[in-house]
């Protein structure tokens, strides 16, 4: 069995490998092979996870030494698996719905001549995200760190002939790179600490480390989870990276990569158990984050970046559920699953509609699409109804148990967080609302506009825009069997972890649980999110359900027009690092130009010169040699003599 | 040879060696110095030899018979005649100018002659050796037969190696000076036929010599306005600047200095010359004039002894 | 007289050699220069030989000569070369190693 992991990594690395250097002859099939790969991938952890469950509750962990890494002195990194009830789910999450993208991206990319590669690149991530959830120490979990950064920058900048695309990919490889720091300062900080960054040593010892030093490593950890799960202060490459194809924002940008972080906070909860102040740190964070995504979600008009805005504020919760805890660590992840399931479905049903709509993504050209793509609307009907946690789907089962814990923290900080928790949810439905109002109620608002370059022209000019105009119509069946699949997990999972509490059984061996002493009861908890929940959907109904909503953006209060700008953040980068940077840099240019240069460009002056005149010994006479020789000779006999006299 | 040889070990040579010694080494030193001194290549080689010569009979009397001979053969007569060979080839008579070319470089020369050979005497005084140990065990098998066992025993792979450099040597000499005939030598007939198709030197190239007095192949015949035609020497002596010179400022000169000793000989230069009012500028018929009764434009070394 | 003396005699006519060659232009009295200094070595070898009284001294003037011989033939082999082609020779105009 324990054989079986390395092959889980592997399988998706020999497609990746095949479908990158095999070349055009794999064109026409390269897709084919992609998807089976990850199937073949969900395959082998569906069987590790049977013969997990097989196995007793605190006997499940398997452990696979491939071979030794960098074997130096006491430094010792081993290319090492370890398959927990944690990193199953997590296998199980990616490869499920890693195979489910694949299958809708057959469909979504057919028109595209570089498909073979996207599935390479999508067979590289899941490879890399596999890796980073099985590694059993803290180096190799960095190695799949960057695989997934690579391979998300890469998908992002799939269409590299947009610039937008471009720039989107590099916007999140370098605010990647400053959470990597964070993680590479993290694994030294460990390693001066512990000796070691492999996860049981580690992690045990914890306790014994002094709490500063923990605190340092827990926040370095929170500046990793940060740039990798898109959470204030760097969350502001998310919004751009909609810019990729649609099933990656789907897999990478919301099911998976993103979580990434919530997964380093979890796995090494050890750590910020013993460092409060860390904890502190990630639930402000978390908190921060939800609220954040949340306005911005609501003041977007682009439906993927709608989305972006709730996945950021979903993560936000997760790591606000990380940073309570035990109370919350299982909850976080749990939220996660869930989050994984209705957040691809959102993504996969948004990617269905510009699919049918020439790829407009304003929805605010939508409109009354629940007639003409049926299925698509069922499953992302289903899907914003779990999101907004709607009684009995999975959000609500997930999304309702991280409030109570906020609850549970205690004290004026448990108000706090829930407050700022059950706001959210009021903040969640009203967007979510919104985006499903917008997209398939109220008249189309498609088809009268002659194109998109003229938004405000009259509709005088229909004519001359026939052909722009979109015949929405419903997605191949590659394409809607994961989104009804996927609806299915929106509505089930989390009703079906919550049986008999099965799911806090599953992980609590791993991560540990606690009940927090709420002041609320767990009914007045739901009550509440019920009751903030009514208010935020009959806030957007009234707002968009019930007036025509104008096909070109109001100009807003000053928070919508900062919400739309991205709360400002790209500006705040701009003022507070970008600017600074250019001067530092000018600065510098200026120093090495003058400073430098100057020394540089003296010696070699200097040297120039004086070879200039040594040139003059060289005059090419073999005479002039000769005496040279003559003279050395002389010198030679001299210091001989002198030798022998001392 | 002397009688320091014999003994085993000897604190004096014999006075006939010292004698020798003296003597044989001053006219070394004398030849010496007079090879890097004479203008001509040829003397240098000469002194050089004799020099040689002089330090096979030091051989001889250090008890090296076998050397003595050998640097007379070898050296003195067979390397010293392949140095007089090549001074052949190059030009026998052509002298070397003794006026230094490169700044300083005469002192420097000086400078480290002078600090080489003190230090070296120096050095070698500083050595000290009152005693020696003489050949005469080491030559008792007699001195071939002692060398011939050092060579073939324990300078064997050395004496192999030289071999080698030897042939190596001669490959190379004869690889550097070989010149590879690219196409058939052309026949007389064929250069003729060239010459008369081009049209220029179609008779054959005029003849050396001025008149018929002096046709020596080194003096150029000269051109119906006085100057000399370069076609008329061989090329080769052209090329080692071995032509005399007949231009006409140096018949002049000639003739001024014939006319200055007949006067100084209380003869009438008018009588067989030219008065003397043009020699600055000399006319054409000059030359026929002098060729035929001064005789002066032939010999210049010696134009007194042909003057009547 | 100490056979010493020999050993100044061929320490003067190295130096001699050394000097012309570094005072003469013409390329094969220069070579005849090189013979002299060979020569003096020679001459100071064989004197060696006599003062420690065995054979070793000879041999390598003996070696020394067999060089000269073959150094002699490939170097005016090179000098006729020269001589060929530049008409001259003069060290000093096979200068083109400078700038």
């Amino acid at each position: 069995m324990e054989n079986l992991i390395g092959l889980l990594v592997a399988v998706p690395l020999l497609g990746a490998a095949l479908l990158l250097c095999g070349g055009r002859r794999l064109d026409g099939k390269g897709h084919y092979i992609g998807t089976v790969l990850a199937a073949a991938s969900f395959v082998i952890g569906a069987v590790l996870f049977a013969d997990m469950l097989g196995r007793g509750e605190h006997d499940r962990a398997l452990h696979s030494k491939v071979f030794s890494w960098i074997p130096v002195g006491g430094f010792r990194a081993d290319v090492a698996f370890q398959l927990d009830q944690l990193s199953m789910t997590f296998v199980l999450l990616i490869t499920g719905v890693g195979t489910l993208i694949h299958i809708y991206s057959i469909g979504y990319m057919e028109h595209d001549e570089r498909r073979r590669r996207f599935f390479g690149y999508l067979n590289l991530f899941l490879a890399a995200m596999l890796l980073l959830v099985l590694a059993d120490n803290y180096l190799l979990l960095y190695v799949g760190w960057e695989g997934v950064g690579l391979a998300s920058y890469l998908l992002i900048g799939f269409w590299q002939h947009k610039p937008s695309a471009a720039t989107a990919a590099k916007k999140a490889f370098i605010v990647n790179r400053v959470g990597d720091v964070g993680l590479s300062i993290a694994i030294m900080l460990m390693f001066t600490t512990f000796g070691t960054f492999t996860f049981a040593p580690v992690l045990t010892n914890a306790d014994h480390a002094s709490e500063g030093k923990l605190t340092a490593i827990g926040l370095m950890l929170l500046l990793a989870a940060c740039g990798k799960s898109a959470q204030v202060p760097l969350q502001s490459w998310l919004g751009d990276a909609m810019e990729g194809p649609t099933p990656v924002s789907a897999l990478i940008h919301a099911a998976t990569m993103v979580t990434a972080g919530v997964y380093l906070i979890t796995r090494s909860g050890a750590i910020f158990n013993a460092a409060p102040d860390a904890q502190a740190a990630v639930v402000t964070v978390g908190a921060v984050t939800l609220l954040f995504g949340a306005i911005v979600g609501c003041a977007k008009d682009d439906i993927k970046k709608a989305l972006a805005g709730s996945t950021m504020s979903q993560i936000g919760y997760m790591i606000l559920a990380a940073g309570l805890g035990p109370i919350g660590y299982v909850f976080a992840i749990m939220h996660l699953v869930t989050h994984g399931f209705f957040k691809a479905g959102l993504f996969l049903g948004a990617g269905s509609v510009m699919h049918a709509m020439n790829d407009e993504v304003d929805m605010r050209k939508y409109g009354g699409l629940r007639k003409y793509m049926p299925v698509t609307f069922v499953t992302f009907g289903l899907g914003y109804l779990a999101i907004i946690g709607f009684p009995g789907l999975s959000g609500f089962w997930s999304k309702d148990k991280i409030i109570e814990a906020a609850f549970a923290k205690g004290g004026t900080e448990g108000w706090i967080l829930g407050g700022a928790a059950l706001l959210g949810a009021a903040i969640t439905a009203y967007y979510m609302t919104r985006v499903m109002l917008l997209t398939f109620f109220g008249e189309k608002r498609w088809g009268t506009t002659p194109s998109p370059e003229e938004p405000s022209a009259e509709p005088a000019a229909e004519s001359a825009g026939a052909h722009t105009e979109p015949h929405p119509h419903e997605s191949p069946s590659s394409m809607t069997i994961p989104m009804i699949v996927l609806a299915v997990g929106s509505v089930f999972a989390g009703g079906l972890f919550s049986v008999n509490d099965a799911f806090l059984k599953w992980l609590e061996p791993v991560t540990g649980h606690s009940h927090g002493d709420s002041p609320l009861s767990a009914a007045a908890v739901t009550a509440g999110t019920m009751v903030v929940l009514a208010i935020g959907v009959a806030l957007a109904w009234a707002q968009y359900g019930r007036r025509p909503v104008p096909r070109t953006a109001p100009r807003g209060s000053l928070l919508t027009r900062a919400a739309r700008r991205d709360l400002l953040q790209d500006d705040f980068n701009h003022v507070a690092l970008v600017k600074p940077g250019q001067y530092l840099t000018r600065g510098l240019v200026y120093v090495d130009h003058k400073l430098v240069d100057g020394v540089v460009n003296g010696t070699a002056a200097s040297v120039g010169g004086l070879s200039g005149r040594l040139r003059k010994l060289q005059n090419g006479y073999a005479r002039t040699y000769a005496v040279s020789m003559f003279g050395g000779t002389a010198v030679l006999i001299a210091a001989t003599l002198l030798m022998r006299a001392v | 040879m002397s009688g320091g040889a014999l003994a085993a070990a000897a604190s004096t040579t014999s006075t006939g060696e010292a004698l020798q010694f003296w003597v044989l080494g001053t006219v070394a030193v004398i030849g010496a110095l007079c090879t890097i001194l004479m203008r001509k290549a040829v003397h240098s080689a000469l002194c050089l030899a004799g020099t040689m010569i002089i330090l096979a009979v030091f051989y001889l009397a250090n008890g090296a018979y076998f050397l003595g001979v050998v640097q007379i053969v070898v050296y003195t007569g067979a390397i010293m005649m392949l140095f007089l060979f090549v001074v052949m080839l190059v030009g026998v008579t052509a002298a070397d100018s003794l006026k230094e070319t490169l700044k300083g470089q005469r002192w420097l020369a000086a400078l480290c002659g002078l600090g080489f050979g003190i230090l070296l005497c120096a050095g070698i005084g500083n050595a000290s050796l009152k005693t020696w140990n003489g050949l005469g065990q080491a030559n008792s098998g007699g001195n071939v037969e002692g060398l011939a066992a050092l060579v073939f025993t324990k300078y064997v792979f050395a004496f192999e190696i030289t071999g080698a450099l030897l042939i190596t040597a001669a490959v190379g000499a004869m690889v550097l000076t070989h010149r590879e005939r690219t196409e058939r030598a052309r026949t007389q007939r064929e250069q003729s036929e060239a010459r008369v198709r081009t049209g220029r030197n179609v008779p054959p190239l005029p003849a050396p010599g001025v008149y018929a007095r002096h046709n020596a192949v080194d003096i150029p015949g000269l051109l119906p306005d006085g100057t000399p035609s370069d076609l008329t020497v061989n090329a080769t002596l052209r090329g080692r600047g071995q032509i005399r010179d007949v231009s006409r400022e140096a018949l002049a000169e000639l003739a001024a200095l014939e006319q200055r000793s007949q006067r100084w000989l209380g003869r009438k230069g008018n009588g067989t010359g030219k008065p003397s009012g043009g020699a600055g500028e000399p006319g054409t018929s000059e030359n026929g004039e002098n060729g035929e009764n001064g005789e002066n434009a032939g010999s210049a070394p010696n134009p007194r002894g042909v003057a009547k | 007289m100490n056979p010493v003396n020999y050993l100044y005699l061929a320490a003067l006519l190295f130096t001699i050699g050394a000097a012309g060659v570094v005072i003469r232009r013409n390329a094969i009295v220069l070579f005849m220069c090189v013979e002299l200094m060979l020569n003096a070595c020679n001459l100071a070898f064989v004197t060696f030989s006599r003062l420690h009284g065995n054979l070793d001294g000879q041999i390598i003037a003996f070696f020394t000569m067999v060089v000269a011989a073959a150094e002699v033939v490939v170097g005016l082999a090179i000098i006729v070369t020269i001589f060929r082609s530049r008409h001259s020779a003069s060290v000093d105009d096979a200068s083109l190693m400078k700038l």
